[in-house]
């Protein structure tokens, strides 16, 4: 099958630029984190970034999501824009969340994006309520929840996938399984070997995607969130990735050989789709060179935005505990 | 805090902990581990080294599943198992809150005493450079104000180690909370199986004008705090309780009754902590003795916020204990 058959040329290039963003941004929040810029920890998205561009592509911007410790990819192709993310990762006031969340909370709920979160799974039945709202409300809004392959064993994955099943709700649930969760393979912790046979349980479709094909990622997701439109029901999707950097930035990584790093970063998903892109004339050369160029820029404006925003000052920090005290 | 031979060993709060669980585990095969990456050390180190000398059979890697962790430990205990249940950071307790609330804090009660649950579960707490909301928590009043549960806060090695050995050794379910900003402080630890006993607090600097009452981390803040109000000529005693649950509440009594002036500090929320039952226990029970209302330190009532200036503002340190110190000897 063409790529054309899947998506439109400017959904591809869409897809491209997005990857892209995701890439630099993370990139350069890794060498922010390393130059002691940004408190706190952060967990970068690196590797991943065709699984984020794909499945939100397949989404409205009113659609909803909810996203992981891991969220800065999510947050970026859900349609948030780079500086108050940047921002909140700097603790300042402009952030997406004033200071308050972090990387781990980055949240921006009118683009739909319901938050990061700290807690592992801890999204999963949250998507399912947005679901059920949607519904209820007659909007027609469905919701994806993110997760990792250490996500797939907290009960939450499993009492969520129940329920959503049983009332038929309008959600997508996205394993990004990367192979491990923080030092741990899955392989350890985990009773099956492919993830997506866990639907069966739920009465639910279950697919294994190529996590590092956007055409894929892209593809399954539209499938499964027309089922979750037309109220058939939810789907997982379990989607093969790796993750380039540590768990954490820091991370000494002694639980994996650095072999196995290195053959998986030559399968980098950015450049497998430019040739994707290349080969199906899609793109030339020096397209793609302006996007890297381009959201490069954009990425060092977020960077500008943030150094230039003031702290939070500490009489604020009581604000917002509750919408009124009494 | 030297044995009486003077030896003593200088180590980490972590490696106090790992020092703790490898003669625990010598000593009694039925000790076993269960917790998240723990064949790789944990998230702080806490566990290193396990693995290669006790093997998987007794150092368990546990799925993302805190309730399974809680209630395997539970299972385990109840049938001749002595587990050590790891849960990472305090928050994450509490996706095993009905298993340690429901079953663990009740079994023995509810069963008429048929059985003990010799369980131990450890978690980190507290405020680490900006970890934000889900991240930073002190949680022991949710612990304390458990019946059946036992609730301990070392603060240095030497603690960290003798109050582990005595956890696993009891025969009640122990909570054993470990800060993150103090694991991997250093200090000595005595030479030899050296054990705290559950129950027991320590004076950490005699005084005649104060009483500062306090755990965990914040035990740090207030020796600092006690040395600067020295320079402004106030003599604080301070007593670290160590084990919140038994509670040594002779120690704090004893001093009080002398110094008539009480601070309580702690990490913790303020509102509704575990400050409070301690000073409505020495209201109780020195009222006469008491010569100013007792204050308390704790955090202010928000989550922990993630930007510098705000965790600054919400989370109590040295500064709020001289504060407090000086608002109870009247001098502001
Ligand atoms: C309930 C809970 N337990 C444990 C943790 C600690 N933790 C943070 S990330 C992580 C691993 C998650 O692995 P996975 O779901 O595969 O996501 P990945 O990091 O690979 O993206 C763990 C154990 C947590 N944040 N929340
Ligand atoms: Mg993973």
């Amino acid at each position: 099958m063409s790529l054309t058959e899947t998506m439109s040329p400017g959904l591809a290039l869409g897809i491209h630029q997005a990857m892209v963003r995701i890439r630099l941004f993370e990139s350069r929040v890794e060498e922010l984190f390393k130059a002691g810029e940004l408190p706190g920890f952060v967990h970068t998205y690196i590797g991943q970034e065709a699984i984020a561009a794909g499945v939100c592509a397949a989404l409205n911007r009113d659609d909803y999501i909810t996203s992981t410790h891991r969220g800065h990819g999510h947050a970026i192709a859900k349609g948030m824009e780079l500086g108050p993310i940047m921002a909140e990762l700097y603790g300042k006031a402009t952030g997406a969340c004033r200071g308050r969340g972090g990387s781990m909370h980055v949240a921006d709920f009118s683009v739909g994006m319901l938050g990061a979160n700290g807690i592992v799974a801890g999204g999963l039945g949250i998507a399912a309520g947005a679901a059920l709202s949607a519904r209820y409300r007659g909007t027609g809004q469905v919701a994806v929840g993110f997760f990792g392959d250490g996500g797939i064993n907290k009960g939450t994955f499993h009492e969520a996938l129940n329920f959503a099943a049983t009332h038929r709700l309008g959600v997508v649930f996205v394993c990004e399984n990367n192979q491990y969760a923080q030092f741990t393979s899955r392989l350890r912790t985990t009773s099956v070997e492919d993830l997506s046979v866990r639907a069966a349980a739920y009465g639910i479709p279950g697919v294994t995607v190529d996590g590092n094909d956007p055409a894929a990622t892209y593809r399954q997701t539209l499938e499964a969130v027309a089922r979750a439109r037309e109220g058939v029901g939810p789907t997982l999707l379990n989607m093969e990735t790796y993750r380039f950097g540590g768990h954490y930035v820091g991370d000494a990584e002694v639980y994996r050989a650095s072999a196995e790093v290195q053959a998986r970063r030559e399968e980098d998903p950015i450049l497998r789709w430019e040739r994707t892109l290349t080969d199906e004339g899609l793109m030339t050369a020096g397209a793609g060179d302006a996007v890297w160029a381009e959201a490069g820029e954009e990425v060092s404006a977020a960077v500008s935005f943030a150094e230039e925003s003031p702290y939070p000052e500490g009489g604020t920090a009581l604000e917002n505990v509750f919408t009124r005290v009494r | 805090m030297a044995q009486r031979d003077g030896t003593t060993r200088r180590m980490s709060f972590g490696q106090a902990t790992v020092d703790a669980m490898r003669s625990a585990m010598r000593e009694d095969d039925r000790v076993v581990v269960l917790g998240e990456d723990i064949s790789w050390g944990g998230n702080f180190g806490q566990f290193r080294g396990l693995l290669d000398e006790f093997g998987p059979d007794r150092v368990i890697d546990m799925p993302i599943s805190e309730a399974i962790i809680m209630a395997v430990g539970v299972g385990a205990a109840v049938t001749g198992l002595r587990p050590v249940a790891s849960m990472s950071f305090v928050e994450f307790t509490l996706g095993a809150m009905d298993e340690i609330v429901n079953q663990a804090a009740k079994f023995r009660y509810m069963f008429g005493g048929q059985v003990s649950v010799p369980l131990v579960l450890r978690a980190s707490d507290g405020v680490l450079r900006s970890s934000a909301g889900q991240h930073s928590s002190s949680l022991e009043g949710l612990f304390t104000h458990l019946p059946g549960l036992k609730v301990v806060a070392p603060s240095n090695p030497a603690d960290a180690r003798g109050l582990l050995r005595a956890a696993i050794a009891d025969d009640d379910p122990v909570v054993y909370l470990e800060n993150k900003r103090i694991t991997a402080k250093r200090g000595p630890v005595p030479a030899g199986d050296h054990v705290v006993p559950l129950g027991s607090a320590a004076v950490r600097r005699t005084g005649a004008d104060l009483t500062i009452v306090t755990y965990s981390v914040m035990t740090l803040h207030a020796e600092k705090a006690c040395a600067r109000l020295a320079e402004m000529g106030i003599d604080a005693e301070l007593i670290e309780l160590r084990s919140l649950v038994p509670l040594d509440l002779d120690t704090v009594l004893s001093s009080v009754v002398r110094t008539g002036r009480v601070v309580v500090a702690h990490e913790a929320w303020e509102f509704g902590g575990f400050g409070a039952e301690v000073v409505a226990a020495i209201t109780g029970q020195a009222f006469d003795r008491l010569r100013a209302a007792p204050v308390r330190v704790g955090a202010a009532q928000a989550p922990i916020p993630f930007s510098p200036p705000l965790e600054r503002a919400v989370v109590p340190g040295e500064d709020e204990i001289v504060a407090a110190a000086r608002e109870v000897m009247g001098l502001c």
